[in-house]
């Protein structure tokens, strides 16, 4: 393929991403894992340091090592497992309903049917909207308990409307964000199932394949691959939600885990304590990553 | 060839298509609408849909209070900003990766796509820190580097696959007639992967101008794009929903426009080339 | 000037060996080709020479200057691919100019080459063309006119012109034997096409492998083959190697007779191409063989006839294949 030569001109050329990257990755990370092992509190100059500390850092920040402790606060906080279960419901939920919607209305959109572009261009659009903007037109415009229109749908049909984010945040957060999500999915799944050879679908319907069985042994396993994908690209997105909760306001009871590391670090300032829980983030996306990568490697490769 | 398809079904279909698309799309045409309403037909119940008083007054209330054009530069530039920058230090990895690849190049692409499973968190506080101490905060040179970083994977892998599918022979070719790596890459490379690379373009544009995690913790004001100033609505004005539409629409408009072109790229972007 | 020498030149990809080690010196203003079946290595040995390729081992001396390190564009060669490579964003024109701008030529000087170059191509009409609105024939001499203008030491032609169709692939060949004799420069020309290599090479090297079978005019080949590969693989229809693997005879070099002859056999079937006949003979014990009757032959199928080698035109080989003489 290439010589020698150009090779090392590649080498170079590759440099500055790799470079960049391995910057961007490790550098970070290796402050959050010193900072989590701190006690280190920006509103805070003067942290009660056990005196027997020989490492005691006598900077401005009056920073001295704490251990483990960090992590003792922050998984010994109910605030963490309320956030672990936040962040797993969330991408739980999203990605059954993407996935199963987005199944769903990609068949359907692979009809025969009238305007199919306008619809795709409608079904994507929300796609393409801003988190914040999302979340504020659902908070506001259509989840306002009086004023709503989701208020006002529910009374049309003699129900009781929901105060969704005093009642239900997380039922609440879940329909905004698969309403991001749902899109993504659908056109990823239609692009693949467009991709199905027409010849192979004129066969199917020829040989009178009753529907269910078509889409059970033909479309779905053509479907297989560009599924695993979407989960695992939904997956590392939905871990990371985070507009949706600080805008609406319901990170006290829906907040994941981006959220309550936020809330450590840039609001109570307690720095050390935010980074051990960043720390416990990372942990749990690598398992989480781990599995899934595994779960689809076989499907990806080739 | 076309499959003969019964019009009752093909009826059928379509309605329910469109009733489907209408709810989806529904929150986006209701923003729309509020914006052009006043304040007090935007609460009013029952809900006034195409019978109100239009007016465009939201429009430069919106500007005139909240300054919706700084904010909207900011967005075009960090959008921009980091998307050029991210491709000039992508174009000539990618070309390596495609046309000179070592062993180890499908690993290096690999561990590129791993570090877009880094939580951001994990890396909030110190770059919070390293931004505070280095006056970075709420510049735009700090978050166009930020945005950078993170897309910077994605458009690699966008370009990988897209100079894969260029016949290595015609950079072959450019080397016989004495052009040097350099030249390769800017007459020859470049000219030709115009289109992937304009994909690779929208679609980065798109995902910068959307991201709010960073851009929500790192800026305030001065480099502060349409994320912020739409959070900023959060409390107490969002209770103007017919300004909140209005400032809405304006953040959302541009993008959805770049996005309803670059429905494909976004496929092959986003699934790095699985699915096209 | 265009002399290049190979010596004992070898390449491995990884622990595959393609080319265990070739001897070559190819002289200047030569039309030499490499024929072998494909896979045999022949685009490797020629990418090596180009300098597209690392050499594992040996050197190339390209006109008494060792070539074995520089990167492709020092060592003044142009090269014509299978595909074209036509770079497909610029016009006919740019496409040609190209390496001429590369070089920082003065642009004048440039058009009046570009010119000059399209002109023998007979392309001036298509100059502002895209290469996509070309035809195969017509890219193929843009591929050709990109590497004139730039007055190379040495051409590099791999397989140029297997994407085209038969006729024009005759037309092609000619014009590019044409342009060797007008440009007097030497050619170095892949194919695995052995009517190809036979109608225009001064010398032809045969690859079997990646090792060099043998070199020699068209003629020593088609008369002396040094081994069965090469007689086998020169030559058409194939040589018929009877005994084993130890005889070998052409077919146009066995005298028919209805009547009498020393092997007999009988006609299994009949290729009638007007100018000649090959019957496809079952010839016993000997096996089945090929017979080039010229003109029309009035045996058909099931017909008994005899066949005499003609004298000192058969070929003798040993049991690795060498030939015995
Ligand atoms: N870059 C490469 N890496 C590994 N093997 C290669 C490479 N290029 C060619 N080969 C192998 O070398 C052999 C010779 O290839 P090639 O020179 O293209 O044959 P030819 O041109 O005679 O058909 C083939 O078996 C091919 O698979
Ligand atoms: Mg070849």
């Amino acid at each position: 393929m290439a010589t020698q030569q150009t090779r090392a001109l590649g080498r170079i050329a590759v440099a500055p991403s790799v470079i960049a990257l391995f910057l961007w990755m490790i550098v970070p990370l290796a402050m959050t894992i010193w900072f989590s092992l701190l006690r280190y509190n920006l509103l805070d100059p003067n942290p009660a340091c056990s005196p027997l500390t020989p490492w005691a850092l006598t900077d401005p920040a009056n920073r001295c090592l704490a251990g483990a402790s960090n992590y003792y606060y922050f998984l010994t906080d109910p605030a963490f497992f309320r956030a672990i279960g936040n962040s797993l419901q969330l991408v739980g939920w999203v990605l059954a309903i993407s996935v199963i919607g987005g199944i769903l209305l990609a068949l359907l959109l692979d009809q025969a049917i009238f305007g199919r572009n306008i619809v795709r261009l409608m079904i994507i659009a929300p796609f393409f909207v801003m988190p914040t903007v999302s979340a504020l037109v659902w908070k506001n415009m259509m989840m306002h308990p009086v004023s709503g229109f989701l208020a006002w749908l529910f009374q049309l049909f003699g129900l009781q409307p929901i105060d969704w984010f005093a009642h239900a945040p997380m039922t609440a957060i879940v329909i905004m964000v698969a309403w991001q999500w749902l899109p993504f999915a659908t056109l990823i799944l239609l692009t693949a199932l467009q991709s199905l050879d027409e010849e192979q679908k004129e066969a199917a319907e020829m040989d009178g394949a009753p529907p269910l069985s078509y889409f059970w042994h033909l479309v779905l396993p053509h479907l297989a691959r560009p599924i695993t994908v979407v989960i695992l690209i939904e997956t590392i997105f939905l871990l990371n939600v985070f507009a949706e909760i600080y805008v609406t306001g319901s990170g006290g009871r829906a907040g994941n885990m981006p959220f309550l590391v936020y809330q450590y670090g840039l609001i109570s300032n307690d720095i050390g304590g935010a980074s051990a829980g960043g720390i416990i983030a990372v942990i749990l996306a690598n398992i989480v990553a781990f599995f899934l990568m595994r779960m689809i490697g076989k499907n990806l490769e080739a | 060839m076309a499959r003969a398809v019964s019009t009752r079904r093909r009826m059928f279909f379509t309605a329910f298509a469109w009733a489907i698309a209408f709810v989806i799309f529904f929150p986006i045409l209701w923003t729309i609408l509020t914006s052009f309403k006043t304040e007090g037909d935007a609460i009013e119940l029952p809900p006034k849909f195409l019978f109100f008083q239009w007016t465009l007054e939201n429009y430069g209330i919106v500007q005139e209070r909240s300054n919706y054009l700084l904010f909207a530069f900011n967005s075009v530039v960090l959008a921009l900003g980091s998307t050029i920058f991210a491709l000039l230090i992508a174009i000539p990895s990618a070309w390596a990766m495609a046309f000179a690849p070592g062993k180890r190049t499908k690993d290096l692409l690999m561990w590129m796509l791993s570090t877009k499973m880094m939580p951001p968190v994990g890396a909030l506080i110190p770059i919070y820190l390293i931004f505070r101490d280095f006056h970075l905060l709420d510049t735009r040179g700090g978050i166009i580097a930020v945005l950078m970083l993170l897309n910077l994977p994605i458009i690699i892998w966008m370009l990988y696959t897209y100079f894969k599918e260029i016949p290595g022979e015609i950079l072959e070719a450019a080397r016989m007639d004495g052009a040097s790596i350099g030249k390769e890459l800017l007459y020859v490379l470049t000219p030709m992967a115009i289109p992937g690379i304009a994909s690779t373009i929208l679609l980065n544009v798109i995902l910068a101008w959307n991201e709010a995690f960073w851009t929500l913790s790192l800026t305030t004001k001065d480099a502060a794009p349409l994320t912020q100033f739409i959070a900023s609505y959060s409390s107490p004005e969002g209770l103007f929903w017919a300004k909140l539409s209005a400032a809405s629409t304006m953040a959302i408009a541009p993008i959805l426009v770049l996005g309803w072109f670059a429905q494909k790229q976004l496929v092959r972007g986003l699934t790095f080339g699985a699915v096209k | 000037m265009g002399t290049i020498v190979l010596n004992n030149v070898s390449k491995s990809f990884g622990d595959v060996v393609i080319i265990p080690g070739a001897d070559l010196e190819i002289r200047d203003g030569e039309f030499i080709v490499f024929v072998g079946p494909s896979g045999c290595g022949k685009s490797t040995l020629l990418r090596l020479i180009a300098g597209l390729e690392d050499l594992s081992g040996g050197r190339i001396v390209i006109d008494g200057v060792d070539a074995s390190d520089q990167p492709p564009s020092k060592r003044g060669l142009s090269m014509v691919f299978q595909s074209y490579a036509l770079y497909p964003h610029m016009s006919v024109r740019n496409n040609i100019a190209f390496g001429l701008k590369m070089a920082g030529l003065p642009k004048p000087e440039i058009a009046a080459k570009v010119a000059r170059a399209a002109a023998t191509l007979n392309l001036t009409d298509y100059l502002d063309r895209k290469p996509r609105q070309l035809s195969g024939g017509q890219r193929q001499r843009v591929a050709i006119g990109r590497a004139i203008v730039r007055q190379p030491k040495a051409f590099l032609f791999d397989e140029p012109l297997s994407n085209l169709d038969a006729a024009l692939r005759v037309n092609m060949r000619i014009e590019i034997m044409q342009l060797h004799q007008s440009l007097g420069a030497t050619m170095i020309y892949v194919t695995h096409d052995q009517v190809e290599a036979m109608t225009m090479a001064d010398r032809i090297v045969v690859l079997n492998k990646g090792n060099i079978e043998q070199l020699g005019s068209p003629l020593e080949l088609y008369n002396r083959p040094d081994s069965l590969f090469v007689a086998g693989f020169i030559g058409s229809p194939k040589m018929n190697i009877l005994e084993n693997n130890t005889i070998g005879i052409r077919p146009e070099h066995l005298a028919l007779s209805e009547k009498s002859g020393e092997w007999e056999g009988t006609v299994m079937l009949a290729e009638h191409l007007g100018s000649d006949t090959y019957l496809h003979v079952d010839a016993g014990r000997r096996g089945m063989l090929t017979v080039r009757a010229s003109g029309e032959f009035p045996v058909g199928p099931g017909g008994k006839i005899w066949m005499t080698p003609e004298k000192g035109r058969i070929h003798r080989f040993d049991a690795q294949g060498r030939a015995i003489r």
